[in-house]
């Protein structure tokens, strides 16, 4: 199983002081981040992209091609490229570029965005938006398969004879996840290609991530991938902690209770019974998580949330140090033992390459 | 058959003379039901208990709790009759919160009986001028007989009238009902769109 972090970008004040970040520091500290994160062991990274303020996170790429110089294990990903409002010819290229320049430590998950006045600067509509996933995706699926691609849409100018380039490192495209909080056809979506699913978990209610991976699950075995429990399935978390959780629970309710998306409403204790929010103490943090494998299976990949809100870069650190020496060892171990007999890990470049040669080689 | 019937009512104070009019065409359309041979479940939504959640939900974006609970009554609701205080010309702000949380198609060929109460006749149109387009908006179907009660309604020289409006907004909200195939909404994770369809957009 994957354990890593995913990051908004969200350029915010920290209300314990009224300080907020220049957009360069909050970028640089997004690097800083990413390379704690492979200090302490974590095994994925994902960076989000955004086209308005308050975020600094435009360009996922460019981020990740300076982080993947500067670290050597960790795997790269996205939370999430938009696939509705960015062009899949980029998408197929960009991502195939930073393969070869991170040696394949990279896969990525797709989402729809849902900032309305995003989908017009890119000259779309937000009324497109699942049409816009599911035709966008088809092209970038045959970009990345296909050599010489002839294609013909309703959302982009055809193709007549293309080649997207770099082609992808050993013929092997990144892996994709798909994310969506509610809706059923992009779980359709992922289940069909037999990708990946992830679901954003945090922010929402539990039930919804039960339904969805259910149902994706249930159509992954549908078009013929495996069984149900061998869908390839990735959760968010959101965790704050300190040593004795009632530490944990003052130092982080100044941010709860601005924090942009959920603040302003619901107590943090109404909001951490009713959302998979846990602040605490490592051990809480560690036997909420081991309860979501409860209500969604055994699955491969657990992101965790821990630098939005306004915290400032040297809290974040803080609590990467305690994840990465007290949590996570202890959830892998945990994880390991609970796992049925039969569910696969998920892919990676070095995988994928290995099921592409032996596919190839005659038995 | 046991017919569900949910009440919403956006009365504040307590007692609340919104609740009272609730109450009375609750009553009235149990009576109206059980006189075609069918029996009334009735289950009363006072919205000044949601309010918070409700405050929550337009912020969070999901239901908790009662609010949550509330939300799935009306899902599975056979018939509704909904009641709102007059506030500036207007339903309550509370009231049209519990409608913008439900979603647009939760109330969708839904018999629904509308009713307002006022300190004075002077707002009975607000029944025809807010509340039937919002209902018409949710693809609600209203009952043709909406009420309004003014303080005076109460009692009075007219408040025999007054019953008699009940009595036939409740016959007719009851026909509707029993006249209606079960109305619960589709779940979206049953009957998934295959992804060949969604394909050929």
């Amino acid at each position: 199983m994957q354990f890593g972090i995913f990051t908004v970008g969200d350029v915010t004040t920290d209300p314990t002081t009224g300080r907020t970040p220049t957009e360069h520091e909050r970028i640089k500290a997004t690097v800083e981040i990413a390379k704690k994160a492979e200090e302490i062991g974590l095994d994925v990274v994902a960076f989000g992209q955004h086209h308005n303020p308050p975020f600094s996170a435009s360009s996922p790429t460019t981020t990740m091609g300076y982080v993947a110089a500067q670290t050597s294990k960790i795997l790269l990903s996205t939370a999430t490229t938009l696939i509705t409002t960015t062009d899949p010819v980029r998408i197929a290229e960009d991502y195939a570029q930073l393969q070869h320049l991170a040696d394949g430590r990279v896969d990525l998950m797709l989402g729809r965005g849902n900032t309305g006045p995003v989908y017009p600067w890119f000259g779309k509509d937000i009324r497109d938006g699942i049409a816009l996933a599911v035709e966008n995706y088809a092209l970038l699926r045959r970009l990345w398969d296909e050599e010489v691609v002839t294609w013909d849409g309703k959302f982009r100018t055809p193709l007549q004879g293309f080649t997207s380039t770099p082609r992808p490192l050993d013929g092997v495209a990144p892996f994709v996840w798909h994310g969506s909080i509610r809706s059923p056809e992009i779980a359709e979506q992922a289940a069909y290609y037999g990708d990946g699913f992830f679901s954003n978990h945090i922010f929402w209610p539990a039930s919804h991530t039960q339904q969805m991976v259910a149902l994706y699950r249930r159509r992954f075995e549908h078009y013929g991938h495996g069984t149900a429990d061998q869908a390839i399935v990735g959760l968010g978390g959101q965790v704050y902690m300190a040593r004795n959780s009632q530490d944990a629970i003052a130092e982080f309710r100044p941010y709860f209770d601005v924090a942009p998306v959920y603040g302003h409403g619901p107590s943090l204790e109404d909001f951490m019974e009713s959302t998979p929010l846990t602040v605490g103490s490592p051990q809480q943090v560690i036997e909420r998580t081991l309860g979501f494998r409860e209500y969604v299976g055994d699955y491969q990949r657990q992101l965790f949330l821990m630098d939005h809100a306004g915290l400032p870069l040297s809290s974040v650190l803080k609590q990467l140090d305690l994840l990465g020496n007290e949590v996570v060892p202890v959830l892998r171990k945990e994880f390991a033992a609970l796992r049925g007999p039969g569910v696969p890990d998920a892919p990676t470049h070095e995988s994928l390459l290995a099921a592409r040669i032996s596919e190839s080689v005659p038995a | 058959m046991t017919r569900s019937i949910v009440v919403v009512s956006g009365g504040l104070s307590n007692p609340s003379s919104t609740r009272l009019l609730a109450d009375q065409l609750a009553t009235a359309t149990d009576v109206a039901l059980r006189g075609q041979g069918d029996a009334a479940d009735l289950r009363v939504i006072e919205l000044r208990e949601l309010a918070h959640p409700l405050a929550d939900h337009l912020l969070t974006g999901f239901p908790t709790g009662a609010l949550a609970e509330a939300i799935e009554a009306v899902r599975h609701a056979d018939g509704l009759i909904v009641v709102t205080p007059v506030f500036s010309a207007s339903y309550s702000g509370l009231f049209k919160m519990f409608f913008d949380v439900l979603g647009p198609d939760l109330l969708r060929g839904k018999p629904v009986l509308l009713a307002a109460t006022a300190g004075t006749a002077r707002h009975s149109l607000v029944l025809e001028h807010a509340l039937r387009p919002l209902f018409s908006y949710l693809r609600a179907i209203t009952v043709p007989t909406a009420v309004f009660a003014a303080t005076e309604d109460f009692g009075g020289a007219r408040s025999a009238d007054f019953s008699e409006r009940i009595a036939t907004a409740a016959t007719e909200l009851a026909d509707l009902v029993v006249g209606s195939p079960r109305a619960v909404p589709e779940d979206p994770f049953d009957n998934v769109t295959p992804f060949d369809k969604l394909l050929k957009g």
